[in-house]
């Protein structure tokens, strides 16, 4: 996958092998203990044996010190190697976390949500935030990862050697939809990743159409398209009915007010909802969020 | 024979008792009437993991669940569970005094438990929470569940576990015996006191910390919001120089609970005495300069990963001695198996995987990998409930007749700790694979992939389920109607067991004298 997971599982095996030889001595002497020293007779005499013993102490003292150092210095090594500077040729894409997906934003422009696309052999630099709380970049496979902070950036690098789908999960608790906070990460031929960056993604779609690509990767993590809630509610059929919102009033949702709900939630809350929704104010192009409309209003 | 169970009668004379060892028992039950919630919690997380998509619960309750499933276990359960619980019976009994040195603060402290819990548990019906039992911010001042009663609550709970301490400092300093030098006490002892020691130390940190909280949440003081001019790394600094410390609230007078055991069913002196206490206190020590491993991920500079690391190494070696030591002092011993026994050899086993996997995760690229996965989740199980539980379920069969007069069921104690035993590695073994498969924690629901480790361990948590019915229904049983006790049943040397059994209201007749060394 990457070198540094080569090196890290040989690390790996080093540490488990250890533990388990460490283990298996240790339970052996107490089971033979076990056995050899059973009380046969409750009146039993006991042979003198010392209750110290300051050279076995000392051994038994400085061999796992011995291990416990190697260890540390061995890990400390490949850390380096993980922090260090990504290279000054690597590739470098913006990543977003938010509640509850994963926004990647490419130097040309392109955006992508829940899927990022790499190309293979080439180092790639993820410089990572956050929009609302603690979230963490996890590529299990390649066995790394990194709190994605608001108000901070946090980078993480790593250079693909293969091709390939793998996951990424979000590993820091962050609400509800934090085990449904996933993106897959595609590493794909240069020549392949350089025509992908190009294309328009919208291209030749009808507004509904684009409307529902950004619906699916931005929005699905609390709406249905159906009526069944979710953390929001369900967006199908909700155009052009009266909508009750937390203090009694009551809306026709036109498409203002699906504008409005979309771009700043907050100020007007659904009843019977938290206000969780991220304001998408700033985030949506006007021909996404023209698209969003419409294909809210097709699910009627 | 007048005793300190029926000296006095009424229910007053419990709530208002200043005596340590009725005071003790009022731990028990709250101590076990918890365990029992928040292991119902645990029940419904393992049966929620069971199958792939969510099947009982949906993730906001399941977040509710795994909240309050820690939140109950380490505040209301283990925290308490061997220093307030089996501390507060045996510690005088044996330094050979009458009571701890402030009976009617020991009073206050089972009161602010009580309440804390209560304040904490009012959440529930206020929404409930859904933070995880470590409150990390912004996630904790954004939500909009019942964060501040459990903070609070939590805050009140800390006041219970800090006099504690104080008091078993001061008792310990204070009121042991004629002749009971610092070096003649019993090891549980001086895990108290290195336990309290800790808690007297680290808790004001959490108590701050959580009030910092309350503030920025009500008063939008902007302490760790990064919105409101904050840093949330300062809030995990905090949180972990108080919580990691508490590991060792929740394994030290473990520790020491093994050492009785050990001494007392090996019916042979301790080996290496004095290594064993200077192990307890050096980890007292080092536990304070290790709370970075849990930040390794966090943002927080390469250097101070570094320094951690090599720390929490260190940790390691107080706890490979007294391993070492434990094992040592069975070496040509007359060892007998019952149930107190067989959970000193389970917490062993376990403390030893806790132990192993503890070590792996100090080594920084191996824990960047792992950290918030499963793997960390098995391990701190192997620690708590492979340690802790142990420990406390261990003393609690060795002191039973010291504490009620009567005799548990051998065979029945023994079966239900087969079951736990067994259930517990079935539970939580997998979940190392699974961790370093990478499946993360605190999901409510994973990938298909992940399915078959995790019905595996749904099954283990029914098996643990099982075993702690069986433990517990007959340790009630025997409460009321088990046969008399000696004073000294397992023929063990400290002076706990000079006293009848149960002890009268004052521990000894006559003030014990002592001339040996400890478990001559
Ligand atoms: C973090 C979860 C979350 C995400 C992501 C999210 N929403 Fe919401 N949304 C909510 C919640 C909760 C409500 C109800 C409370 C409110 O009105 O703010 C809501 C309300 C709405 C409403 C008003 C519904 C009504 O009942 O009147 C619309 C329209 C809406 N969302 C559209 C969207 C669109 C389009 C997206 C994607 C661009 C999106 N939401 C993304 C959580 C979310
Ligand atoms: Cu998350
Ligand atoms: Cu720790």
């Amino acid at each position: 996958m990457t070198d540094y997971v080569a090196r890290l599982e040989k690390l790996e095996h080093f540490l488990i092998g250890i533990s388990f030889l460490v283990c298996v001595l240790i339970v052996i002497v107490f089971v033979y203990f076990s056995f050899r020293y059973k009380r046969k007779r409750d009146d039993e005499k006991l042979e003198e044996s010392s209750h110290h013993n300051t050279i076995l102490e000392f051994t038994w003292s400085f061999i796992p010190f011995v291990i416990f150092m190697g260890s540390f210095v061995w890990g400390w090594i490949l850390y380096s190697d993980f922090r260090r500077e990504a290279p000054r040729d690597s590739l470098e894409i913006h990543v977003y976390g938010q509640k509850w997906n994963w926004e990647f934003v490419y130097k040309n422009g392109r955006k992508t949500s829940n899927e990022l696309f790499v190309p293979v052999k080439r180092s790639v630099k993820l410089i990572m935030t956050s929009r609302d709380v603690i979230h963490s970049f996890y590529i299990p496979t390649f066995k790394i990862k990194q709190d994605v902070l608001p108000g901070l950036y946090t980078s993480l690098w790593f250079k693909a050697n293969r091709k390939g789908r793998f996951e990424v999960f979000c590993t820091e608790f962050c609400g509800t939809g934090h085990s449904t906070m996933g993106a897959k990460l595609k590493v794909m031929s240069l020549e392949d990743w350089n025509n992908w960056l190009k294309t328009d993604p919208y291209k030749n779609l009808s507004l509904v159409e684009v409307g529902q690509k950004v619906f699916q990767g931005r929005c699905t993590a609390c709406h249905n398209s159906t009526k069944e809630k979710l953390i929001g509610p369900g967006l199908a059929g909700i155009y052009n009915t009266q909508r009750e919102l937390e203090g009694g009033m009551t809306l026709l949702a036109d498409e203002n007010y699906l504008r409005e709900s979309i771009l700043n939630p907050s100020a007007k809350i659904s009843k019977g909802y938290a206000n969780q929704m991220t304001p998408f104010a700033g985030l949506l192009s006007e021909e996404e969020l023209s698209g969003l409309i419409e294909y809210i209003k097709s699910l009627n | 024979m007048s005793n300190y169970l029926n000296c006095k009668k009424g229910l007053f004379s419990w709530l208002f008792t200043r005596d340590h060892k009725r005071i003790a028992l009022l731990y028990m039950i709250t101590v076990f009437s918890f365990f029992i919630v928040g292991g119902f919690f645990a029940l419904l997380i393992r049966l929620e993991l069971f199958k792939v998509g969510e099947t009982i619960v949906n993730s906001a309750f399941y977040n509710q669940l795994m909240t309050y499933h820690g939140a109950v276990m380490i505040f209301m359960v283990i925290i308490p569970g061997i220093p307030a619980f089996l501390g507060n019976f045996v510690l005088p009994l044996q330094i050979g005094a009458k009571d701890v040195a402030f009976p009617t603060v020991n009073l206050l402290s089972w009161y602010c438990l009580v309440i804390g819990a209560f304040v904490t548990l009012t959440s529930l019906f206020l929404g409930g929470v859904d933070t995880g039992w470590t409150f990390y911010t912004p996630y904790s001042i954004e939500t909009g569940t019942a964060v501040i009663p459990v903070v609070l609550g939590a805050f009140i709970m800390g006041f219970s576990s800090i006099l504690t301490g104080l008091n078993f400092i001061v008792t310990i300093h204070q009121l042991r015996a004629p002749g009971m030098s610092f070096f003649k006490m019993p090891l549980f002892v001086w895990s108290l006191y290195s336990t309290a020691i800790i808690q007297v130390l680290a808790t004001p940190v959490l108590a701050i910390t959580l009030l910092l909280l309350v503030a920025e949440r009500v008063l939008k003081v902007g302490v760790f919001d990064p919105a409101m001019g904050g840093d949330p790394i300062l809030f995990q600094h905090f949180f972990w120089f108080y919580s990691h410390p508490a590991v060792y609230i929740m394994i030290l007078p473990a520790m020491g609970v093994i050492s009785e055991l050990i001494c007392a069913f090996s019916r042979k002196r301790i080996f290496g005495y004095k290594a064993l206490v200077f192990a307890s206190l050096g980890i007292a020590v080092v536990s304070f300069f290790v709370w970075g491993h849990h930040m390794y991920v966090s943002g927080q500079s390469e250097w101070a990963g570094i320094v951690f690391s090599v720390l929490t190494m260190l940790v390691g070696v107080p706890t490979a001695v007294k391993i070492f030591n434990w094992i040592a002092t069975m070496f040509r011993g007359s060892l007998k198996f019952d149930t107190p026994f067989l959970y000193a050899l389970g917490f062993l086993f376990l403390f030893l995987i806790g132990g192993v996997t503890g070590y792996m995760l100090a080594v920084l690229p191996f824990d960047v990998h792992v950290h918030d996965t499963y793997f960390v989740v098995a391990h701190f199980h192997y620690v708590m409930v492979g340690g802790s539980i142990m420990g406390i379920m261990g003393g609690f069969y060795y002191w039973f007749p010291k504490m009620f007069g009567r005799l548990y069921n051998e065979g029945m104690g023994q079966l239900g700790f087969a079951l736990i035993f067994i259930g517990f590695n079935v539970t939580f073994f997998p979940q190392f694979i699974l961790g370093i498969n990478g499946m993360p924690r605190r999901y409510a629901d994973y990938k298909a992939p992940y399915e078959a480790l995790n019905q595996i361990s749904t099954v283990g948590s029914w098996l643990i389920a099982l075993g702690f019915i069986v433990a517990f229904t007959f340790l009630l049983w025997a409460m009321f109607k088990g046969r008399k006790a000696s004073a000294n049943p397992w023929g063990a040397k400290t002076l706990e067991w000079q006293s009848s059994s149960p002890p009268p209201h004052e521990n000894f007749l006559e003030t014990p004298v002592v001339t040996k060394e400890a478990y001559e």
